[in-house]
């Protein structure tokens, strides 16, 4: 196939948002969702594929796409229809979580769900289908999608639903952009009465007490917990919870002028946050570090309960700008694993145990509550799930080996794994956590809307080509 | 062009690095292969003839490991060099580093001036070179890193009665690479000029006499030791340069009585 090649200044360095990946890419930034028809015939005739990516906060892969082609989705950041008595927006892909709030808050509606940042796209949220702190009650984002549209590859454009093309519509949400691209997205959002919510903070010893306790206040509108990755023996696990509910507007004022988050934190500049870190960021430093937020916690803080604005409450990850440049120049990658309530404390202890034994212990470690869904790539269970960080070793191979460890740990656990957060999965170990139907499945739904195989990325090629 | 055997699936976090040799099946392009290959890099083998690349790919892809893919490409046909490239970068997930190797030296008697035989110099050792490194410098600016090698010669330092093409065609390569470092070092990108002396490869043959000469593998090493130290220019071995310091510094009235 002869044909003129692409302009060599589209080529970008991209990475993924742990900056442990580093890749090369012909990066092209549509204005409008009709440039993607032309888009598309371009790289068919390149012979180069397309991955898609929008804010790059994946942890793993999915937005790489080494040696081909990138489109940048951030462009397409138009609010197409509001309706602030209906809570119900219709937006572009690229518009961010952040747009979003700052668009409707104000109106008194919410994004139903949020992850812990709000510089994600709407359109990277539905690819990898995300969860919040209110998995439990609310699901993933995709079950407060009303509709979207999309641009296939095969050139068609279609307008999916649960009632209008639900295959596609089942698909596509945590599809991880390998069958089409958004071009419009319809959400309902959900109605708040105040911008704050009452959240409480307590900690419990162990591990059996945090799973404990998050099963308990599953039934809170948000639950967390933070684990001491550190902690041994009895301690491991150990950790703080915060439960959150929504308030009525006489208990907190309904607007606060300012959303915004603090620019200081305890009185220090945020900015000069990330230097101040970085000493602590090694193995015994963050021993220390857990050891004196959990202590500090648990004598002065618990069960203390206060009010907090549901940005601050929900963006923890925001609160420090570039924040995960303090883990070094080899960056962080996440392992975030999905297991059925019952086998969680076995499975939870041999991972974490197994992570300290390699020398590789967990630096930030999240659990949260889980229910199942029926998203085709759906990493949900009835159960919990473990986010752990890890420091990339200047050998990275030691945490590959490790993960690939945890990986069997998790699976025999019944466990399941998460696309916005992988970056090591083996293609073997995807195919046992997806199973044999559900990737066959994606592969006849690719083969309809993709024939050509134009959508992919890293993370196809690694875990899901067959 | 040839297609290539895929590269093998990599443990994610622990990407092997990639070069691209061009001029890459017999002396300093092969040895510089076999050496990268032993450094860890999976490179991209570039020649006109395809037999001793494939060879050069067999002897290096044992154990079910890539370390060489080669593609036949003859560095004259220029409109072919950006999709090559593109397929290059395609083929192998990115490119860390760039060696433009390809040169040749027809035997030319001291009173001869033989048109071919100077346009094939300017076109492989020179035309080719600013075509390959220029396509490689705007990749390399785009992604904000990556090495450039270049193989002149101290042939290049001054024009000679032996074989002017070949001097002219060296000292354009040359100071073409003293350019791109001034363009490129801006943008995190080393470009290393490397003059090697008298190496026993097919070229030598051609060379009215020698002295001093090192093996293809020698000459390869000395590359290494030069890439690894980010160096900006090196002769090799060591002592051309300290050989052509003097020679620069003879002065004309002098220069143009003698017949070396």
């Amino acid at each position: 196939m002869s044909t003129a090649p692409l302009p060599l200044h589209n080529i970008s360095r991209l990475e993924n948002f742990g900056h442990s990946l580093k890749r090369v890419a012909y990066v092209f930034r549509p204005e409008h969702t009709d440039e993607l028809p032309a888009l598309f015939e371009q790289a068919g005739r390149a012979g180069l594929t397309i991955g898609l990516r929008g804010a790059g906060r994946s942890y793993g892969d999915a937005a790489l796409n080494a040696g081909h082609i990138v489109l940048d989705l951030r462009g397409l950041t138009r609010i197409l229809d509001w309706d602030a008595d209906t809570g119900i927006i219709r937006a572009e892909p690229g518009v961010t979580i952040e747009q979003l709030w700052r668009h409707a808050l104000p109106q008194g509606w919410w994004p139903p769900v949020v992850p812990g940042t709000m510089f994600p796209t709407l359109g990277g949220c539905l690819a990898a289908n995300i969860h919040g702190k209110n998995n439990w009650q609310a699901g993933p984002i995709g079950e407060h999608v009303l509709a979207f549209e999309a641009a296939l590859p095969n050139g068609q454009q279609v307008t999916c639903s649960p009632q209008q093309n639900s295959e596609l519509f089942y698909s596509m949400i945590s599809g991880m952009g390998l069958l089409g691209v958004f071009t419009s997205i319809t959400l309902q959002l959900k109605k708040v009465h105040s911008t704050h919510v009452r959240v409480t903070g307590w900690t419990q010893p162990n591990l059996a007490g945090m799973l404990a306790e998050v099963d308990a206040n599953k039934d809170e509108d948000y639950i967390v917990g933070w684990l001491d990755g550190c902690a041994r023996g009895s301690a491991l696990g150990r950790g703080q919870l915060h439960r959150a509910t929504y308030v009525h507007a006489d208990e907190a004022p309904p607007t606060r002028s300012n959303l915004d988050l603090p620019a200081s934190i305890m009185g220090i500049p945020k900015a000069i946050l990330p230097p101040l870190m970085a000493p602590f960021v090694n193995n015994f430093g963050v021993g220390l570090v857990n050891f004196a937020k959990y202590t500090a916690n648990r004598v002065l803080e618990n069960h203390k309960s206060y009010l907090q604005s549901l940005v601050e409450f929900n963006f923890l990850l925001d609160y420090i700008p570039g924040w995960e440049r303090i883990y070094g120049r080899n960056g962080l990658v996440q392992h975030q694993s999905f297991i059925p309530a019952a086998a969680a404390e076995s499975v939870y202890r041999e991972v974490l145990q197994l992570a300290q034994r390699r020398g590789l212990p967990p630096y930030l470690s999240v659990l949260k509550r889980h229910r199942p869904d029926k998203f085709l790539l759906s990493h949900a269970v009835d159960g919990y799930s473990l986010a752990l960080d890890f420091r990339v070793p200047s050998d990275p191979a030691r945490l590959v080996a490790l993960a690939a460890e945890l990986d069997a740990i998790v699976l025999a656990g019944g466990g399941r794994f998460y696309f916005a957060k992988d970056g090591m999965l083996s293609a073997e170990h995807t195919q046992q956590f997806l199973g044999a139907a559900t990737l066959a499945k994606l592969s006849e739904l690719k083969h309809q809307t993709d024939p050509q195989h134009l959508l992919q990325h890293d993370l196809f090629r690694r875990a899901l080509a067959s | 062009m040839t297609n290539s055997t895929p590269l093998p699936s990599e443990a994610p976090l622990t990407r092997r690095k990639r070069a691209a040799v061009v001029g890459a099946s017999s002396g300093i392009g092969a040895a510089l292969v076999r050496r990268l290959a032993a450094e860890g890099y999976v490179v991209a083998a570039l020649s006109r003839t395809a037999e001793p690349l494939h060879a050069l790919a067999n002897e290096l892809n044992v154990g079910g490991e890539t370390r060489a893919i080669p593609y036949a490409h003859d560095v004259t046909q220029l409109e072919q060099i950006p999709a090559l490239l593109q397929q290059l970068v395609k083929e192998m997930g990115g490119l860390d580093l760039f060696v433009y190797c390809a040169g040749v030296m027809p035997k030319v008697e001291i009173n001869e001036f033989d048109l071919q035989k100077d346009q094939d110099m300017l076109a492989v050792n020179l035309s080719g070179g600013i075509a390959w490194l220029g396509q490689v410098a705007a990749l390399f600016q785009g992604q904000g890193s990556g090495h450039i090698v270049g193989i002149s010669s101290v042939a290049g330092d001054r024009g000679r009665v032996l074989n002017p093409a070949y001097n002219a065609s060296k000292a354009g390569l040359d100071t073409y690479l003293e350019a791109l470092r001034n363009r490129l070092s801006r943008h995190g990108i080393t470009v290393l000029t490397v003059r090697p002396g008298f190496v026993d490869t097919q070229i030598l043959s051609n060379a009215p006499r020698s002295f001093g000469v090192i093996s293809p593998q020698q000459c390869a090493a000395g590359i290494w030791k030069a890439i690894k130290a980010h160096k900006q220019v090196v002769y090799v071995p060591w002592w051309w340069r300290w050989l052509m310091l003097a020679v620069r510094n003879v002065p004309s009235f002098i220069f143009r009585r003698l017949s070396f």
